[in-house]
């Protein structure tokens, strides 16, 4: 407890199984000290199972979980002192601040002294020095998250979890908290844990981030990877890839693919080592041009343009109804006839929907391919 | 020309103002709904009550206005009423409130079978104290099964005195009671915030550390509530003081005497006086409880409830 670096977490096959449902399924990650790792996913993609599973608060199903080389899944979660923030902040309503944050302290018998000299330090890190005898419902909502926080790191914790804390924060003091929170991990050398459904904070914050869904790793990897290279199409809409088209694959080599649908001719990188049948080629707003480019052509017709400044964001459609949204700096109004381009190595495809849903079936080779596919992309 | 329309606006914007202002204190027609509960009250509740303290100091035996107050207070037949009442309730009432802890605790989660125990346990509130008085008589009476199959199996050589003394009429207001003081025990710790326990899980609070620094202190001011309401129950026991107690010596409650009074004896000026002594009592006890929650933590706890 004292000494709170450690080389390596180690997930081995973490499971969790509600009945027949499978929250979590066979979680392999392996976390240095010192990480800020985030767990992304909508919810019920099993994040934050998977950080009750860490923190001992819910019992594995199957697998184990390795701190360096000392098993701990087998210890009950006031045994095995890592922090952890909810997303309630979960403060004790009957302490002041300085209780809530002493707490740890006084369950592990720091002398007072010591405990008094650690609290105020934890106090200090978190600004909350003219609070620190109040009630925590005397509190705003970013003041008792930044208690829940001081609560949690008072300890010098080897490994904190954070579940979703800024999601019941307005926007503005989420962007302060999301700084706050970054800083306090570097300047303590913390091993951080976050747990969120808002891609935004997991890229800005952590090292490497982990994308989740229905319980399955779909990608392990840096913000730069998970952002430019998504493992799969599902990973891809999740990271801003908004136009996820649905064609059929017309030639397919190893590097490119040309596919068409209905009124659209796409070429693209091949993502997936997709052959033939159905893919999805993934585009993001921003990547679209007025007039073709590289041979992709789509022609659209405006229906909303949404006025955000430098740029417009619009969603259009096609002929046969297929929804296309991208932004441009030209103006363009509801009604418009507007022929769109983007660049090949823009457009991602991927193999199609149907055969992720047998991915998340047949998880155990697939998941860890999924990581694979994470590493340093194909060319552009 | 402010000047001019001022006046003119000003009376009626008053009239509005006033009524404004009322209704922002609650005062407005709605009030009017609240007449049937009140009538409900002051017919069945006050008048009985203003009735019933005015009888008490008309002595039908003279002595002045607080004659039957004297004649209490001087006879220790009467006045040991008191204080076996209250060595009952008393007792009583800790016992349920203290025994539906930690079984409160143990199904404040999802447990399975919950449904069926709760209901299991609202059955005896339903049957009345009638009905379990009859049945403890057939269970722990001399000749009941309990005594049976004790004897038979040799483990005593005489029947257990468990009925027609105060183990009776203990055994009865905790067989009535439980239920009651579990059912709110649970709704109390139901509404703590499960996170909170996790909270102190994770700082390092082991389950006993836990119950003791955080669900203890969040439930105590639900358990004084709880200990009040059972106490209440407990304290007017009536039937089963007749039924399965020792009516005339060690289980003679403060009902019992007033009921000999008014209806044995026909002294209803005695028995009102009773009922108010009851009154008194009871208030002391539970203002005394109250005070005492006035220490506690009494704030949010975090949870549904």
């Amino acid at each position: 407890m004292t000494d709170n670096h450690f080389r390596e977490l180690r997930l081995d096959g973490v499971s969790r199984a509600y009945g027949s449902q499978n929250a979590l399924n066979d979680l392999n990650l392996t976390i240095s000290g010192q990480e800020f790792i985030a767990l992304l996913g909508p919810s019920g993609c099993g994040k934050s199972t998977a950080l009750n599973c860490i923190a001992g608060l819910l019992p594995l199903t199957g697998g184990s979980i390795y701190l360096d080389d000392r098993r701990i899944d087998t210890l009950p979660p006031e045994q095995r002192g890592f922090g952890m923030v909810f997303q309630n902040y979960a403060l004790f309503p009957h302490m002041s601040v300085r209780k809530n944050i002493g707490f740890g302290l006084k369950m592990h018998k720091v002398p007072k002294a010591e405990a008094a000299k650690r609290v105020d330090e934890a106090v200090a890190l978190v600004q909350l020095q003219e609070h620190q005898h109040k009630a925590p419902g005397q509190l705003s909502g970013g003041q008792q998250q930044r208690v829940a926080i001081a609560r949690a790191v008072a300890l010098h914790p080897p490994l904190v979890l954070m579940d979703e804390p800024l999601s019941n924060l307005d926007a503005q003091l989420r962007l302060e908290m999301r700084m706050e929170i970054r800083r306090l991990h570097q300047n303590l050398g913390l091993t951080t844990v976050y747990v969120t459904h808002d891609q935004e904070e997991a890229l800005s914050m952590a090292d490497r981030l982990v994308v989740l869904r229905l319980g399955v790793m779909q990608q392990f990897g840096t913000p730069e990877e998970v952002y430019d290279h998504p493992a799969n199409a599902y990973v891809a809409g999740f990271m801003g890839y908004r136009n996820l088209l649905e064609l059929d694959i017309v030639t397919a080599d190893a590097e490119k693919v040309s596919a068409r649908g209905k009124h659209i001719a796409l070429v693209g990188a091949n993502r997936e080592s997709v052959t033939t049948g159905r893919a999805i080629a993934a585009i993001r707003p921003e990547d679209f041009t007025i007039g073709a480019t590289d041979g992709n052509r789509i022609e659209v017709t405006v229906d909303i343009a949404e006025y955000h400044g430098r740029e417009l964001s619009v969603q259009a459609s096609t002929a046969d109804g297929l929804s296309i949204y991208f932004r441009t700096s030209e103006r363009v109004a509801p009604g418009d006839h507007v022929v769109l381009g983007v660049p090949a190595h823009r457009v991602l495809v991927f193999r199609s929907d149907n055969s992720i849903d047998a991915d998340v079936q047949q998880t155990t080779e697939d998941a860890p391919a999924g990581v694979g596919a994470g590493g340093p992309g194909t060319g552009r | 020309m402010s000047t001019a329309t001022a006046p003119a606006v000003r009376p009626p914007s008053n009239q509005s103002s006033l009524r404004h202002r009322l209704a922002e204190r609650g005062v407005d027609r709605t009030l009017w709904l609240l007449l049937p509960a009140v009538a409900f009250i002051v017919l069945l509740f006050m008048y009985p009550f203003l009735y019933g303290l005015g009888l008490s100091f008309q002595p039908s035996h003279g002595g002045g206005i607080f004659g039957n107050y004297a004649a209490f207070f001087s006879d220790p037949y009467l006045r040991n009423t008191i204080w076996k009442t209250l060595g009952l309730g008393l007792p009583a009432a800790l016992f349920n409130v203290i025994a539906s802890i930690p079984i409160a605790y143990l199904m404040r989660g999802k447990v399975r079978g919950k449904r069926l125990l709760t209901t299991l346990l609202v059955v005896p509130i339903t049957l009345g104290t009638v009905l379990t008085a009859q049945g403890l008589i057939m269970y722990a009476g001399p000749t009941g099964w309990l005594n049976t199959v004790l004897l038979d199996l040799g483990i005593i050589d005489e029947p257990l005195t468990l009925i027609h003394n105060w183990i009776g009429v203990f055994l009865s207001l905790i067989i009535t009671g439980f239920p009651f003081a579990f059912l709110l025990t649970l709704s109390y710790i139901s509404g703590i915030d499960p996170a909170l326990d996790k909270a102190a899980a994770t700082l390092g609070a082991g389950p006993m550390q836990r119950f003791r620094t955080i669900t203890m202190p969040l439930l105590a001011p639900g358990l004084v509530i709880t200990f009040t309401l059972s106490f209440v129950l407990a304290f007017s026991v009536f039937p089963s003081a007749q039924l399965v107690g020792d009516p005339t010596g060690s289980t003679r409650v403060m009902s019992i005497a007033a009921y000999d009074a008014a209806f044995q004896q026909f002294d209803f000026p005695m028995g009102s006086t009773m009922a108010m002594i009851m009154a008194v009592v009871m208030l002391v006890v539970i203002g005394l409880v109250m005070l005492w929650r006035t220490t506690l933590y009494r704030g949010a706890t975090g949870g549904k409830g």
